[in-house]
C-alpha cells in the first residue's frame, strides 16, 4: 500500500491503496464519491469516465498510481464548470436520463467534447460519444441535449 | 590485290591486338564490370535478406495494429478492431472524449490491462503498412512505403534506423506488458537490438526493395 495525494474536484485529498487500484475504485471507496459508475471495468462502456487534467478518462483502468498531480473532476463537481453545467441543463430540459446509471459518464464525455469543439458536427458526436453505452437507448436524446448544451454555450 | 588485303589484314590484327591490350587495361574492363556486378549483386542480396527481417517485424501485430490504413486502430494478435468505437481522430489520437490517452498511459497498466507508453497513437494514413481491408501489404509493397520520403515524415536511411533503433513507442513492441487476462502480450519475432541491426544492414546496402508487387 502506498499513499497519493490527489487533487479531487479542486481539493487535495489523500488516499492509501495499492499502487495497482483503479482510479475508480479510490474514488468510490476511499473517497466515499459514488457518481462516477462501475459498468464494465474493461473501458467498453464510459460509465467511469472523469476527468484528468481535462481529458475525459476510463478510471476502471487507470491505476491511482499513474495520476500524479494532474487534477482530477467527477461528475460531483462537472456542474461548477461553465461547459458542465449548460450540459446538466440540457440533460434535464431533455429528460435524457431513463435509468441513468450510464449517464454520469455520458455527461463527462459530453464536456470533453464541447470544451474541445464548441459546435460539434454530428460526426463530431457520433466519434466522441460512441465509447459511452447506453442500454436504455437515450441516445437521440444525448445528441439533442448536446446539441442545446453547445447552443447555450454560443 | 592479293598484297593490299594481306596489308590490311595486318592492319586489322594490330589493330585488334591493340584493342585487346587497351580494354583488359582499361577501368572499365569487361571483367571489372562484371566483378562489381558480382559485388552489386551480392550488397542488395544481402541487404534484402536484412529487409526480410525488418519485415518480419513491422508485420507483427505489436506494430501493424497502429499502422492500419482505416478509421480506427486494431488489437490483440488477431489484429480485431479496436472495441469501444475508438477512432483515428484528425491526428492519430483519437477524438475529444475518446482519446488515445482516455485510457492509455504513458507507461502499462499490468494491473488493469491497459497498454501504454509515451505519446501513444494512430500512425498516419500514410504510413499505413496495410490495405483497407486490414490485410499486411506485401513485403514489395510495405518497403516501397517505408522509403517513400513523401510518406515517411521525410526520414531517409539514418532517420529510419535512428526510429526503429531508439524511439519510445516504438520501443514498446518490446516492452507491452500485460493483457487484460493477465497474460503477457507476444513479442515481435526479433529483439529490438536485432532489430536495429537488421535496419541498419538493409540502410547500409542502399535500402533495397524486393521487387514485383
Amino acid at each position: 500500500m502506498d499513499t497519493y495525494q490527489l487533487t479531487v474536484n479542486g481539493q487535495q485529498r489523500t488516499v492509501t491503496a495499492d499502487p495497482g487500484t483503479p482510479l475508480l475504485w479510490v474514488l468510490r471507496e476511499e473517497l466515499k464519491m459514488t457518481g462516477t459508475k462501475y459498468g464494465c471495468g474493461v473501458a467498453a462502456c464510459g460509465a467511469c469516465t472523469v476527468h484528468v487534467a481535462g481529458v475525459a478518462t476510463r478510471s476502471c483502468i487507470v491505476p491511482v498510481s499513474m495520476i500524479g498531480d494532474r487534477p482530477i473532476v467527477t461528475i460531483e463537481a462537472i456542474g461548477d464548470d461553465r461547459v458542465g453545467k449548460a450540459v446538466q441543463d440540457a440533460w434535464v430540459a431533455h429528460d435524457v436520463v431513463q435509468c441513468g446509471y450510464c449517464q454520469s459518464g455520458q455527461i463527462m464525455s459530453a464536456v470533453a467534447l464541447l470544451k474541445s469543439k464548441a459546435q460539434p458536427s454530428e460526426r463530431n458526436i457520433d466519434e466522441s460519444m460512441g465509447g459511452n453505452l447506453c442500454r436504455c437507448g437515450t441516445y437521440p436524446r444525448i445528441r439533442e441535449a448536446i446539441k442545446t448544451a453547445a447552443q447555450q454555450l454560443k | 590485290m592479293i598484297r593490299g588485303r594481306s596489308g590490311s589484314l595486318l592492319v586489322t590484327i594490330f589493330v585488334l591486338a591493340i584493342s585487346a591490350v587497351w580494354l583488359a587495361a582499361s577501368p572499365g574492363s569487361a571483367g571489372q564490370t562484371a566483378g562489381r556486378t558480382v559485388a552489386s549483386d551480392t550488397r542488395r542480396d544481402a541487404g534484402l535478406a536484412a529487409w526480410d527481417q525488418v519485415y518480419s517485424v513491422l508485420t507483427h501485430p505489436r506494430c501493424i495494429n497502429c499502422h492500419t490504413a482505416t478509421n480506427y486502430p486494431q488489437q490483440g494478435d488477431d489484429r480485431h478492431r479496436h472495441f469501444a468505437n475508438v477512432v483515428r481522430g484528425p491526428d492519430g489520437f483519437g477524438v475529444a472524449g475518446l482519446s488515445c490517452a482516455t485510457c492509455h498511459q504513458a507507461t502499462n497498466a499490468n494491473s488493469t490491462g491497459a497498454p501504454g507508453s509515451h505519446n501513444w497513437h494512430l500512425a498516419p494514413l500514410s504510413m499505413a503498412w496495410q490495405d483497407r481491408d486490414d490485410r499486411p501489404l506485401s513485403s514489395a509493397q510495405l518497403c516501397r512505403v517505408l522509403t517513400d520520403r513523401s510518406k515517411n515524415h521525410g526520414m531517409d536511411g539514418p532517420a529510419l534506423l535512428k526510429h526503429h533503433a531508439e524511439d519510445e513507442l516504438v520501443g514498446w513492441a518490446w516492452e507491452p506488458g500485460l493483457d487484460i487476462t493477465g497474460a503477457q502480450r507476444t513479442l515481435p519475432p526479433l529483439s529490438r537490438p536485432e532489430f536495429a541491426d537488421a535496419t541498419r544492414q538493409w540502410v547500409e546496402a542502399g535500402m533495397p526493395c524486393p521487387s514485383g508487387r
